[in-house]
C-alpha cells in the first residue's frame, strides 16, 4: 500500500454521530471523541440518542444506540441537526441512523457486519453496501471486527473481550479524519483501566490500529480540520446537564451555608443527578435514596424544615406523585427544589425522550390554589446557574421551587466556563435567630412576603406547621373563611412578587418588528442558532426565550406588544402558549409545535420562521 | 494555662408544663388518645434532652393531630408520610429526638410502604403507632388492623380480608425494637416510652386504643376488667413469662409452637417456663409473641425485641467522615476544576 497524500479541507463546524449496538460502547465512543474536540479547543455540544431498553436484541433497529457530536470554531449551541459524519457498526444502526445524515455523508461502516444474518435482522432486503442506494454518500466499508482481532491476535485476550475493543477501532479512523492526536483517548484507558493492563493494552493497540488503517485507506481523503474556537479567556470542562444540575446545588449549598439533603427515587433521566450527589459526601451532601418519589420529596421536606437546603430530583411521572406534598411545601412555606427533568409523556411515555410537556403540570398539578416558582434551566450548562438560582430563590422566598430541565439538556453535553462560587450571588436565607422575641411562624418579610424560618434545636422557637390551614401570623390551625381567603392571597402574592427578584426579560435582535419567535427551557440553542442566521440574512426576527416561568418576567408584555407576530415555539402540545394566552389575552399568538420526543432542528426551525417572514 | 475541660451541656430540669401546647386539645371525650398524650408529657422532661431538640411528625387521622397538642417543633404532614418526613428531619440532623404519631391507617395502609423501610433502615426514630383498628377521622371505614369479620360502614357485611399485625411486620422488616401496651395501662406505657426513646434505632411501639365511636371495646377482651388478668402476659426481660390473676399460668416452647400451661399440672414448674429474651437477635419466639391473641393465647404486653444493631444514621456518619478525610476536594471550586480541564 503505498502512502498517499493528505489533503486537509478546513470546516467551521461538524456533526459526528456514532451508532451501534446497545452494547457496542457508542456513548463511551462518543464521550471520548468530545474529550479529544475539548483538548483541540473546539466549542461543541453533544446528543446521546439511546433506547429505554438496556439490551434490546443484537442486531436489530430498537437496539440501535446513538451519540451525536457537534463541534465548531463558532459558538456551538446545538447538538447539531444532520450529520457530516456517520459510524455504523452494523446494517441496523446504519438502517436507524441514516434519516440522521446529510445526503453527502461520509458513511464509515463495519463491512464485516454486513453478512445475511444482520442484513435481514435489521429489515433490509438486499446488502445496502453493495446495491448501489448509498449512492452519493462518501463509503468507507472497513473490516473493523477482522482489524480489531488482528490488532491483539498476539495479547492473551480472550475473543469476545477483543471484539469489545472495536468501537475503539471505530474512534481511531475518526479521530484520523479530524486529525486528532490520540494522546487524550490513550491516557483515558491508562485511567479508567489501570487495574487490567491487558485491556489498557488492547484498546490503545485497537485504536491505533484504526486510526492506521484510516492513513492508509484512499477513500479517507480529504480529512478535515476544524480550528480552536473563539471562547473567552477562562478555564473550561465539559458537562452534562444533570451534573451541572447536581453540582449547582453543591454551590448554592457552600455558599448559603446549609447542608445539602437530596431525597429521591431513581427515574429515567434524572438519576444521574442522584448518583453524582451521592458522590460528594465529602461535603458533607446526605443523598437519599428514598422507597419511591413521595419519600423523596417528604424527605427532603423533612430535612428543610430542619435547616437544610432540600432538593428532590424526578422525571415527569415522579412529579406526578410528589404533588400532594407540593402541596405541603406550600401550605407550611418550606423552601425546596424540585428538578424535574422532562421526558416524553404521558404516563410511562418516553423514557429516554426529550419534551417540555410538564410544563402545566408543573405550574397547575396540585389541589387548592397553590402557586409555586417555575424555572425551566436553557442549556446543559445553565443547569449549573438554574440550579443555584432555584435554590437561592427557594431560600430567600421560604417557597417550593420546580425547576424544568429535559432529557436532552441532562445527557447532552457542552463545554462549560468554570466560574468561582465566591463569584455567585449571595444566598441569605432568612433564618431566626435564638429566643426572638417577635418570632411568630406566619410572620412575613414586608417585601418578600416570606414567612422565617426557625429551626428545630434553636432555643425559644419552637412551633407547629403543617398541612392544614394556618392562621395568619400566629400558624394556628384556622378554618376562618376570611383568614383563608387572606392566605390565599398572601401565598400567591408571594411568589408574584419574585417578579421583583428576576432579569426582566431579554431580546436577541431588535426590540421590535415583524416577527417574535418566543420559546422557553431547553430549546435555547437551536432558537438561537435559527434566529441568528436570518438575522445575520437582514430577515426582521428576535427571540425572547423565556427561563422564568412563573413569575413570569416583569417586562414580558411591554416585549410583546412591539411585535406585529408573536410564534411561541415548543416541544409539546401548545402549553406555554396557553399560559401565555391566560396570561395576555391582548396579543394574537401562532404557534410551531414537534412533540416527536426529539428536539428541534436548526433547519426545520428556519425554513418554518423563512416561510412565516414570506407570508 | 487554661484548664481543659468537657463542655456538658446544662439541661434545665423540665416538667410537663414544658411541653403543654397553648392548643385546645379536640379528641372526643374518653379517646384513649388522652391517656397517650398524658404519658408522652411525663416521658419528655425526664429523657435528659433539651426541649428544643425534640421534633415530632405525623401523617393524617385523628391520632395526627398530636403535634399541635406537644409544644415542641412539630410537623403535622400528610397522609401516610410521616415516616418519610420523619426520616428527612433525623438525616438532616442526628441531633434531634425524633417522634411519629401515627394510626393504623396512616402507618399501615396509606403509609405502609414508608413505615417498612425506616425499619428496615433502622433509623434512629421512635415510632408510635395508635392502633384502634379504625378509620376514624373519616368515621368508620375498616382498615389493615381491623379484624376479619368485623362490620364497619365500608364492610357491611364482615371484612373479607386478613389484618396485618403491626409487631410481624416489624419483625419482618428487621425491625430492632417492637414493643405493645395498651392505652388503659399508663404506667406501663411511660416505661416502655422510656425504653423506645433510648433504644438506638427504630422503635416501634403498638398501643391498643380504644376508639369510643367506631370500634369502642376493640381491645376488650385484652383490657377489660374481668378478662384481662389472663389475657395480658407483660413481658419482663430475664424474668418467666407468667401470666393469670395468681401468676399461675406460663407460655413454655414445646416443639416448634408457644402453648400455655399451667402450674401444677402435668408436672410444669417454673423452670419449664420461657425466659424473655428481648436482646435475642433470632425473631422466631419474638414473632410468636407478637402473634398471641386472646382467647387462646394472652395478648403479650411490653418490651417484645430490642436488639442492638447499627443504626442508618450512624452507618451515614460513619462515610461522611471517611469521605472527608480522605477527599482531595475540599470546596465546589475543587470539584468545579477538577479531571479534565482546559484553559483557553
Amino acid at each position: 500500500m503505498t502512502h498517499k497524500k493528505n489533503h486537509v479541507v478546513e470546516l467551521d463546524d461538524v456533526v459526528v454521530r456514532f451508532a451501534g449496538d446497545s452494547g457496542d460502547g457508542m456513548q463511551l465512543t462518543g464521550s471520548l471523541f468530545s474529550d479529544s474536540v475539548a483538548f483541540a479547543g473546539n466549542d461543541f455540544a453533544t446528543f446521546p440518542d439511546y433506547p429505554s431498553e438496556i439490551r434490546a436484541p443484537q442486531g436489530t433497529i430498537a437496539g440501535v444506540s446513538g451519540f451525536q457530536v457537534h463541534f465548531g470554531q463558532n459558538n456551538i449551541h446545538t447538538s447539531g441537526d444532520l450529520a457530516d459524519v456517520l459510524v455504523a457498526m452494523n446494517p441496523a444502526s446504519l438502517r436507524a441512523s441514516l434519516k440522521w445524515a446529510e445526503k453527502d455523508a461520509t458513511l464509515i461502516v463495519d463491512s464485516d457486519s454486513f453478512i445475511e444474518k444482520g442484513i435481514i435482522k435489521a429489515g433490509y432486503d438486499t446488502n445496502p453496501l453493495e446495491d448501489n442506494s448509498l449512492v452519493g454518500y462518501n463509503l468507507i466499508k472497513a473490516p473493523i471486527s477482522r482489524l480489531t482481532k488482528e490488532a491483539v491476535k498476539d495479547l492473551d485476550i480472550e475473543l469476545k473481550a477483543a471484539l469489545r475493543c472495536k468501537n475503539m477501532f471505530a474512534l481511531g479512523i475518526v479521530l484520523y479524519l479530524f486529525n486528532r492526536k490520540l494522546d487524550s483517548t490513550n491516557a483515558f484507558f491508562e485511567e479508567k483501566f489501570k487495574s487490567n493492563p491487558l485491556i489498557v493494552e488492547s484498546n490503545k493497540r485497537v485504536l491505533k490500529a484504526g486510526f492506521i488503517f484510516a492513513e492508509n485507506v484512499e477513500a479517507i481523503n480529504p480529512t478535515f480540520r476544524v480550528q480552536p474556537a473563539k471562547l473567552k479567556k477562562g478555564t473550561y470542562r465539559n458537562i452534562t446537564g444533570n451534573r451541572a444540575t447536581a453540582w449547582g446545588f453543591l454551590a448554592a449549598s457552600e455558599r448559603s451555608g446549609r447542608e445539602l439533603f437530596l431525597g429521591s427515587y431513581p427515574i429515567t433521566p434524572a438519576s444521574e443527578i442522584l448518583q453524582e450527589l451521592t458522590k460528594h459526601k465529602q461535603f458533607s451532601v446526605k443523598a437519599f435514596q428514598a422507597e419511591d418519589e413521595i419519600a423523596g420529596i417528604c424527605s427532603s421536606l423533612g430535612a428543610s424544615f430542619t435547616g437544610s437546603l432540600a432538593v428532590t430530583s424526578t422525571s415527569g411521572p415522579g412529579l406526578s406523585l410528589k404533588s400532594e406534598a407540593i402541596g405541603l411545601a406550600v401550605m407550611t412555606e418550606l423552601p425546596i427544589v424540585i428538578v424535574d427533568v422532562q421526558r416524553g409523556g404521558p404516563s410511562t411515555g418516553m423514557p429516554t425522550k426529550s419534551e417540555q410537556s410538564d410544563l402545566f403540570q408543573a405550574l397547575f398539578g396540585r389541589n387548592g390554589e397553590c402557586p409555586t416558582i417555575v424555572l425551566a434551566a436553557i442549556s446543559s450548562s445553565d443547569c449549573f446557574y438554574s440550579a443555584y438560582e432555584a435554590s437561592k430563590l427557594a431560600l430567600e422566598h421560604m417557597t417550593p421551587v420546580i425547576l424544568l430541565t429535559d432529557g436532552a439538556l441532562a445527557n447532552g453535553s457542552e463545554v462549560f466556563k468554570i466560574p468561582k462560587v465566591a463569584d455567585l450571588p449571595v444566598i441569605n436565607p432568612p433564618i431566626v435567630e435564638p429566643n426572638d422575641p417577635d418570632f411568630k411562624p406566619y410572620r412575613r418579610d414586608e417585601k418578600k412576603l416570606s414567612r422565617y424560618w426557625a429551626i428545630p434545636g434553636t432555643e425559644g422557637l419552637r412551633h407547629r406547621i403543617g398541612g392544614l390551614e394556618k392562621e395568619n401570623i400566629t400558624g394556628n390551625v384556622s378554618n376562618d373563611p376570611l383568614n383563608h381567603q387572606l392566605m390565599v392571597k398572601l401565598r400567591d402574592d408571594k411568589v408574584k412578587r419574585v417578579a421583583n427578584y428576576i432579569p426582566e426579560q431579554k431580546i436577541i435582535g431588535k426590540d421590535s418588528g415583524e416577527l417574535l419567535i418566543v420559546s422557553w427551557g431547553g430549546t435555547y440553542g437551536v432558537m438561537l442558532t435559527a434566529v441568528e442566521r436570518l438575522q445575520e440574512k437582514g430577515k426582521d426576527i428576535s427571540l425572547a426565550h423565556f427561563k422564568y416561568i412563573n413569575p413570569l418576567p416583569k417586562n414580558t408584555k411591554e416585549v410583546f406588544s412591539k411585535f406585529k407576530r408573536i410564534i411561541v415555539c415548543e416541544l409539546n402540545n401548545g402549553q406555554f402558549v396557553s399560559y401565555l394566552k391566560m396570561n395576555f389575552p391582548e396579543f394574537k399568538y401562532e404557534q410551531y409545535n414537534k412533540i416527536q420526543g426529539l428536539p428541534f432542528m436548526v433547519s426545520e426551525i428556519k425554513e418554518k420562521f423563512s416561510s412565516l417572514l414570506n407570508e | 494555662m487554661e484548664e481543659s475541660q468537657i463542655k456538658v451541656p446544662v439541661i434545665p430540669e423540665l416538667t410537663k408544663e414544658d411541653f403543654v401546647s397553648d392548643q385546645m386539645v379536640k379528641w372526643c371525650p374518653g379517646c384513649g388518645d388522652h391517656a397517650i398524650l398524658s404519658s408522652m408529657e411525663k416521658v419528655f422532661p425526664k429523657l435528659g434532652i433539651r426541649k428544643e431538640d425534640f421534633v415530632v411528625v405525623s401523617g393524617i387521622g385523628c391520632s395526627s393531630r398530636f403535634p399541635y397538642y406537644m409544644n415542641t417543633y412539630g410537623i403535622h404532614g400528610i397522609h401516610g408520610r410521616a415516616a418519610a418526613i420523619a426520616s428527612g428531619v433525623k438525616i438532616a440532623n442526628p441531633e434531634l429526638s425524633v417522634w411519629m404519631i401515627t394510626g393504623d391507617g396512616d402507618c399501615l395502609a396509606i403509609g405502609g410502604n414508608h413505615f417498612i423501610h425506616v425499619v428496615r433502615r433502622n433509623l434512629d426514630i421512635n415510632i408510635i403507632l395508635f392502633n384502634n383498628k379504625i378509620y376514624g377521622l373519616t368515621k368508620g371505614q375498616f382498615s389493615p388492623t381491623t379484624p376479619k369479620g368485623a362490620k364497619t360502614k365500608t364492610s357491611p357485611l364482615g371484612t373479607i380480608e386478613i389484618p396485618f399485625n403491626p409487631g410481624e411486620l416489624v419483625i419482618g422488616a428487621q425491625g430492632t425494637f417492637f414493643a405493645r401496651v395498651t392505652d388503659s395501662n399508663p404506667k406501663m406505657m411511660v416505661d416502655v416510652l422510656f425504653e423506645a426513646a433510648r433504644h438506638n434505632g427504630t422503635s416501634v411501639v403498638e398501643i391498643l386504643q380504644n376508639c369510643v365511636i367506631f370500634s369502642n371495646n376493640i381491645h376488650a377482651l385484652i383490657t377489660s376488667k374481668e378478662t384481662k388478668e389472663n389475657n395480658q402476659l407483660h413481658l419482663k426481660h430475664g424474668e418467666p413469662m407468667l401470666f393469670g390473676k395468681q401468676k399461675d399460668k406460663g407460655i413454655i416452647l414445646r416443639r416448634t409452637n408457644l402453648e400455655v400451661v399451667k402450674l401444677g399440672e402435668n408436672g410444669i414448674t417454673e423452670k419449664d417456663i420461657l425466659i424473655h429474651n428481648k436482646f435475642n437477635h433470632d425473631t422466631g419466639v419474638h414473632n410468636m409473641l407478637a402473634r398471641m391473641a386472646p382467647p387462646e393465647f394472652p395478648a403479650a404486653l411490653g418490651v417484645i425485641r430490642a436488639v442492638e444493631q447499627e443504626t442508618y444514621g450512624q452507618a451515614l456518619m460513619d462515610i461522611i467522615d471517611i469521605a472527608k478525610n480522605t477527599s482531595p476536594l475540599k470546596s465546589v471550586d475543587d470539584l468545579l476544576n477538577s479531571g479534565n480541564i482546559w484553559e483557553i
